[in-house]
């Protein structure tokens, strides 16, 4: 279009009047209202914890590692389904039995293993254990075998997810010194291993609620106490003092209250920094307007505290109580491995790494390692689930 | 400055006192001691020449006093019923267990355990620092990765799992020696250079495998700080009057980044410490872990109880330190305190 067709169209004319340096201006209607705050409305309608899972949602290694504990914790309950073995079942021709290989779709079978022969090598006296790859057998899916087990405390059974083969083992990981199955060792293990941190993180959440909420409120004295308290109990080097009072529990406890009593043990030493993180949020929500309005219409303390002040804080908590819960398995881990932890015939990850305390084994034997690696996974998972939550439970920030 | 010095120092010996409380009843917790579990079993057999010495040291160190009196007189402030003077006067009691002396059992283990923390915080300095400061200026890069992912290693593997690992490795590739701090061959020398420097390879694994968790986590603080520093329109500034890169980075944001880091030194002490008794346990260096785990075990609590009481103390003095340092290196610090 040039400048002489523009004089003559009338159209043309008023576009030039609205815009003299003739941009190009659609003709679609539009509400610069609308357009410009459509998203941002929509945000400030949506409740805190649309807000909230909107930002967590984005943390893709958070979301991954929720999903990943979720499903562990979930399949605790049917661990005697989903293991192939139980944990205490000794098989003396498997002693040190190296991990096994599976083939899945071959000759019809869903999955078929190979069965282990072994024979002494008369230099070493060691076991060697080969493969016998003439003879696949197919591994049985759904069926029965080993001991009988109540499944939920409801259902006698022996039924489980995958068996051995008639007439062959199926040690996916391998098996240890006494020739129980590693695999199924860790799934049990994992019971154990991962609700210590529970126990322990509600137990230190019990103390650290109260001590900071105490502190936080009252201030005075009561919070030079407990400040004093958290800044010794913090000074302390951890794993030391665990074992102090792990020596404590007396020998002729019962493995469950062996367990009980580890866990409030780890969660003594650790409630500090909750301590502190709610006596400092008390500290800002106490000047907070809404908590002097409560104040002047007369609610009492419990009140105040418990419905206008704990809903501002508890998420914040959440998140550091899930980044307080893999020192925790950590601290298990560390105490059964040098023995002042849980009892044997108790099944966790860190009791089955004594057996790997041994150098040599480990040379010999490096499957006895292997539940390391639920240690590192779940280690991993609650801190990436805890920095995801962190940051997305501040969604006005 | 002396003032701060000085108030610190009283801070310390307030809490070293409470601590030694509360170790103190810690492992006096389990029912029973060494002594009155062994009289009884002597009595059993019946040698009463031993149930004799038994109950001579317990009468020596006043275990049948009550148990407040049992602490005064450990620590000290109490005069033992036969001379037994207590930890402040430099008796640090004896083990019944070993029969002898706490001082004599400990004594070299403990030079051991305080250079073993003495490097291990160097080697966190020493590494932390260059790798946190590269990782944040040449944020995004290759080195920055590489970083993240020691991070998370350090993060996630078990202290004794990086050991097995690093010891395995260390002997095939470089010949390092297996566990110890000390060759056999060695190990009753005197201390000549010969000494030292077996001294020296052996601990490098140790260390590096106690320093890491804790290096890892100054490495994202630091980054982090950094990174905030760097933003920041001084830089840019420092930038356009044409300093030089490496003097603009270290001169100003660098320092400014440098406070939390070492604030976080005291922080990580009690982690670090921790980390060298279980390393020391898993690997059997000659520190005091062994020794606590033996005397836990057997309820030997004069010498558990000192070896927790020097691991306390020795994590205080740290912490006493980086906060000297910290107040050294940022004046406001020094003075906050002040009208508090």
């Amino acid at each position: 279009m040039t400048r002489a067709d523009k004089a003559t169209d009338p159209d043309a004319a008023r576009e030039a009047m609205l815009d003299p340096d003739a941009h190009y201006v659609s003709a679609e209607p539009y509400d610069p209202a609308a357009d410009v705050q459509a998203l941002e409305r929509s945000d400030l309608d949506a409740s805190t914890a649309a807000l909230i899972w909107r930002r967590f949602r984005r943390r893709r290694l958070a979301v991954i590692s929720g999903i990943y504990l979720l499903a562990i914790y979930l399949a605790l309950p049917f661990v005697d389904f989903l293991a192939p073995y139980d944990p205490a079942q000794r098989n003396p021709d498997a002693i040190f039995a190296p991990p096994q290989a599976v083939e899945f779709f071959k000759d019809g079978h869903l999955a078929v293993t190979y069965p282990m022969r072994s024979e002494i090598d008369m230099n070493t006296f060691q076991p060697v254990f080969t493969p016998d790859l003439d003879d696949p057998r197919p591994v049985r899916f759904l069926a029965r075998c080993g001991p009988v087990y109540t499944l939920l405390g409801l259902v006698e059974t022996n039924m489980r997810l995958f068996c051995p083969p008639e007439g062959a083992d199926l040690h996916l990981l391998g098996a240890d010194r006494l020739g129980r199955d590693i695999h199924s060792r860790i799934m049990h293990g994992a019971r154990l291993s991962l609700t210590v941190g529970l126990i322990g993180v509600v137990i230190s959440f019990a103390i650290g609620m109260t001590l900071g909420g105490l502190a936080g409120y009252f201030g005075g004295w009561t919070d030079a106490a407990v400040q004093r308290s958290i800044e010794i109990i913090r000074s302390l080097p951890e794993l030391p003092i665990w074992l102090a009072l792990s020596a404590a529990i007396p020998a002729n406890w019962g493995p469950v209250s062996v367990f009980f009593m580890i866990s409030v043990i780890l969660g003594l030493l650790d409630w500090p920094g909750l301590a502190r993180a709610v006596r400092s949020k008390f500290l800002s929500l106490r000047e907070e307007d809404y908590v002097r309005a409560a104040e002047l219409m007369g609610a009492p303390t419990r009140r105040i505290i418990m419905s206008h002040m704990m809903p501002n804080f508890m998420s914040h908590l959440v998140a550091s109580a899930t980044l307080s819960i893999p020192s925790m398995i950590l601290g298990e881990t560390a105490l059964s491995l040098l023995g002042l932890g849980l009892r044997p015939p108790a099944v966790s990850w860190g009791l089955m790494l004594n057996d790997a305390l041994d150098l040599t084994a480990v040379e010999i034997y490096p499957w006895l390692l292997a539940p390391m690696v639920p240690v590192m996974m779940v280690v991993l998972a609650f801190n990436f689930l805890g920095d995801g939550l962190r940051d997305a439970l501040d969604p006005y920030s | 400055m002396l003032e701060y010095v000085l108030r610190r120092l009283w801070h310390m010996v307030w809490t070293l006192l409470l601590v030694s409380v509360l170790i103190f009843w810690v492992v006096n917790l389990p029912p029973g001691d060494y002594l009155s579990n062994q009289i009884a079993q002597l009595r059993a057999s019946g040698e009463a020449s031993s149930i004799a010495k038994a109950e001579f040291l317990m009468r020596q160190y006043g275990l049948d006093q009550p148990l407040w009196k049992q602490y005064l007189i450990w620590m000290g402030f109490w005069p033992g019923p036969n001379g037994f003077s207590g930890i402040l006067q430099g008796d640090l009691g004896w083990s019944f267990e070993l029969d002898a002396p706490v001082a004599d059992i400990v004594g070299e283990a403990l030079w051991m355990t305080i250079s073993l923390n003495l490097f291990a915080i160097l080697f966190v300095y020493l590494v932390a620092l260059p790798l946190g400061t590269v990782a944040a200026v040449k944020a995004n890069s290759a080195i920055d990765y590489i970083a993240t992912f020691i991070g998370y290693i350090g993060l996630a593997t078990p202290n004794f799992l990086l050991a097995l690992i690093l010891y395995h490795k260390g002997a095939h590739w470089l010949g390092l020696p297996v566990g110890g701090l000390v060759s056999k061959e060695l190990a009753d020398a005197p201390l000549t250079f010969e000494k030292i420097r077996d001294i020296a390879t052996h601990m490098i694994v140790p260390i590096i495998v106690i320093g890491t968790s804790g290096m890892a986590a100054m490495v994202r603080r630091l980054r982090a700080n950094l990174l905030d520093e760097l933003a920041k329109p001084y830089v840019v500034t420092a930038y356009a009057k044409g300093l030089r890169p490496a003097a603009a980075i270290v001169k100003y944001p660098l320092r400014m980044a440098l406070n939390p880091f070492v604030a976080d030194i005291g922080n990580m002490l009690p982690s670090l410490v921790s980390g060298s008794v279980l390393v020391s346990l898993v690997m059997g260096l000659q520190t005091i872990g062994p020794i606590l785990l033996g005397a836990l075990r057997s309820q030997d609590y004069f010498l558990s109880g000192f070896i927790l009481l020097f691991i306390s103390a020795l994590t205080l003095v740290g912490m006493l330190i980086s906060d000297l340092l910290l107040a050294a290196l940022d004046p406001r610090i020094r003075f906050s305190g002040r009208n508090a």
